[in-house]
């Protein structure tokens, strides 16, 4: 058993789902779990982190933390560090928690492992495993020295637990000083998208150059509306001006590991297997048997995706109706 | 402006990966090794923002073994003034190598502006750049596609989840990360890569910058390539037959929809 702590990430006064994995794994792991949510006027979210498995929660609430910046959310995690005294952080692998970790690593001289996608605990002490190469090999995490072990965990990498909506939590507040910031928030430009991110959706529907223009991707977005699922795309797709580059799934994109991927008319060059392979059920849909997308694929389905796909969505909607 | 831009580098993203024999690392015999490609969109920027300041110098910084000068000529001959290597060993992880590239900056006068690719091909860490900022105590901003300079300050397009951008004001000295879409690197041409291959790399040994083993925090181990998957499920008949059968699959057997 190890004293945890979860950093909770919110955006915009709403939780992210993929806090609440590592709160569930950390206390299903018998472990005393703190959770603590940085932002202003955040201490409403602290039910939710309870009722996923957090023994306590702590907010660190102030107007100048309404819009994230790395440096300012360091100095509330470092405060929050110094008032908990954890063994082992954790923190989803986003880009605010990509970008935070490292900077809290460095203040409390931890030990960091980022974009882990297997955590275990065992003895009080982290277990990890986390893709290199883009996923082209996995390797496992030792760490060197006794330092407080830290870790970032791919969004979708655990699972999300059933929460106990009976239990309430009391915020605890922590303060930090916040004087001679050297970076500003000017403003957040909203993305006009309605659909979830690549990296955290469950569910992903990804098209390649067979889509030929970027009109016909859709096709491919009306089956991700139908499942409540994002866009993805293939490099090929991307440099071809069909998406934008956000939405290239791939070594040189994004890596993602959502419960379904839909490949549609991607033939799975190395490339775009390495961002895609660790997802849990792969479904490919592809004229060419030869395809290399097909040695992956839990489905596979050899066949013309301009017919398939407004099919499939069709029979999406009659599932769901 | 005196200006720097740290590189590091990979196998070539087409390399198909094998692991070595004790499972420690991978097998390099054969490995292209190329500049990570995010650093390329680093070293682009390094370079216009010297074309327009008279005066400025472009210092290109790599911290990995003897095998990563060849890298650092890439970025001369791209149009960089200075090289410096830092000896560092093959598997040192995210936290040596920003202590050792922290260490060989501050030996550095008047630093202006560092800059690194948001992440690099091989481990996908995403640490170095934010690590290094702590230790020279300056702030950074990473992933970042976009900059409008105004004398001293910077206003940074950083890009995160949803299509959505953070609008991040800075002042020099600063550390930025670079993201696809920041601008379109050069090519080195043959001329340039001719002269590359004569400039002086100035190296740079772990023991006069105080950094050592003990900077290591984590180690990678047991390197496995992915479970190789069963033979999926064929699904067979037109369209509809097919768009029916993998609906009901995926509902009934893989229970993800």
């Amino acid at each position: 058993m190890a004293k945890v702590l979860i950093f909770v990430e919110q955006r915009d006064g709403k939780n992210k789902k993929s806090s609440f994995e590592l709160i569930g794994a950390s206390s299903a792991a018998g472990n005393e779990t703190h959770a603590v949510i940085i932002g202003d006027a955040v201490s409403s979210l602290a039910a939710e982190c309870a009722q996923y498995g957090a023994n306590k929660v702590y907010v660190v609430q102030d107007a100048i933390l309404k819009n994230y910046t790395g440096e300012s959310y360091a100095r509330a995690l470092v405060a929050a560090i110094k008032t908990i005294s954890p063994e082992i952080i954790l923190g989803s692998h986003t880009p605010m928690g990509k970008d935070l970790f490292p900077l809290v690593a460095a203040q409390i001289d931890g030990a960091l492992a980022t974009d882990c996608t297997s955590l275990q605990f065992a003895g009080g002490k982290l277990q990890l495993k986390r893709p290199v190469y883009s996923g082209k090999a996995i390797v496992e995490v030792e760490f060197c020295g006794s330092g407080i072990q830290m870790a970032t965990v791919r969004p979708n990498a655990i699972g999300l637990g059933k929460p106990d909506t009976s239990k309430a939590a009391d915020a605890t507040s922590i303060t930090a000083d916040f004087s001679g910031l050297k970076t500003k928030i000017l403003e957040v430009v909203k993305g006009n998208s309605a659909r979830p991110d690549v990296t955290e959706a469950g569910i992903v529907v990804s098209g390649g150059r067979s889509l030929k223009t970027a009109e016909n991707f859709k096709i491919l977005e009306d089956l991700a509306d139908t499942l409540g699922a994002a866009v993805g795309a293939s490099r090929a797709a991307v440099d071809a001006g069909y998406r934008p580059h956000r939405d290239q799934v791939g070594q040189t994109g994004k890596v993602v590991s959502p419960s379904l991927y839909i490949a549609c008319g991607i033939s799975g060059a190395i490339q775009h297997l390495a961002g895609m392979r660790t997802s849990k059920v792969i479904v490919a849909i592809n004229t060419d048997p030869q395809a290399p997308i097909f040695q992956i694929a839990d489905y596979a389905i050899i066949g013309d995706l301009f017919q398939v796909v407004p099919a499939l969505t069709n029979e999406v909607k009659h599932l769901k109706e | 402006m005196n200006l720097y831009v740290c590189i590091k580098q990979v196998p070539d993203t087409e390399t198909k990966i094998k692991v070595n024999g004790d499972a420690s690392g991978i097998d390099t015999t054969g490995i292209k090794w190329i500049m990570s490609s995010y650093d390329e969109f680093a070293v682009e920027e390094t370079l216009r923002l010297k074309e327009k300041n008279a005066g400025s110098t472009v210092t290109v910084i790599s911290a990995g073994p003897e095998r990563v000068i060849d890298s650092l000529r890439t970025a001369l001959a791209m149009g960089a003034d200075n090289a410096i290597h830092v000896e560092l060993p093959e598997n040192a992880d995210s936290n040596m190598a920003a202590k050792a590239i922290a260490g060989a900056l501050k030996k550095e006068t008047g630093v202006d502006l560092i800059f690194f690719g948001k992440e690099a091909l091989d481990d996908g860490a995403a640490q170095v750049p934010q690590l290094v900022s702590a230790y020279l105590n300056i702030p950074s901003v990473t992933v970042v596609c976009g900059i409008e300079y105004n004398g001293n300050t910077l206003k940074c397009k950083r890009e995160i989840e949803g299509g959505s951008f953070e609008m991040v004001e800075v002042s020099t000295p600063a550390i930025i990360s670079a993201h696809k879409g920041l601008n379109e690197p050069r090519y080195a041409t043959l001329p340039n890569i001719m002269k590359a291959k004569k400039k002086e790399v100035k190296a740079v040994k772990l023991a006069d910058i105080g950094v050592s083993s003990s900077d290591q925090k984590i180690k990678f181990k047991n390197y496995q390539l992915p479970p190789p998957k069963q033979a999926g499920k064929k699904i067979e008949g037109d369209a509809a037959a097919q768009a029916k059968a993998l609906v009901a699959a995926l509902h009934n057997e893989a229970k993800v929809i």
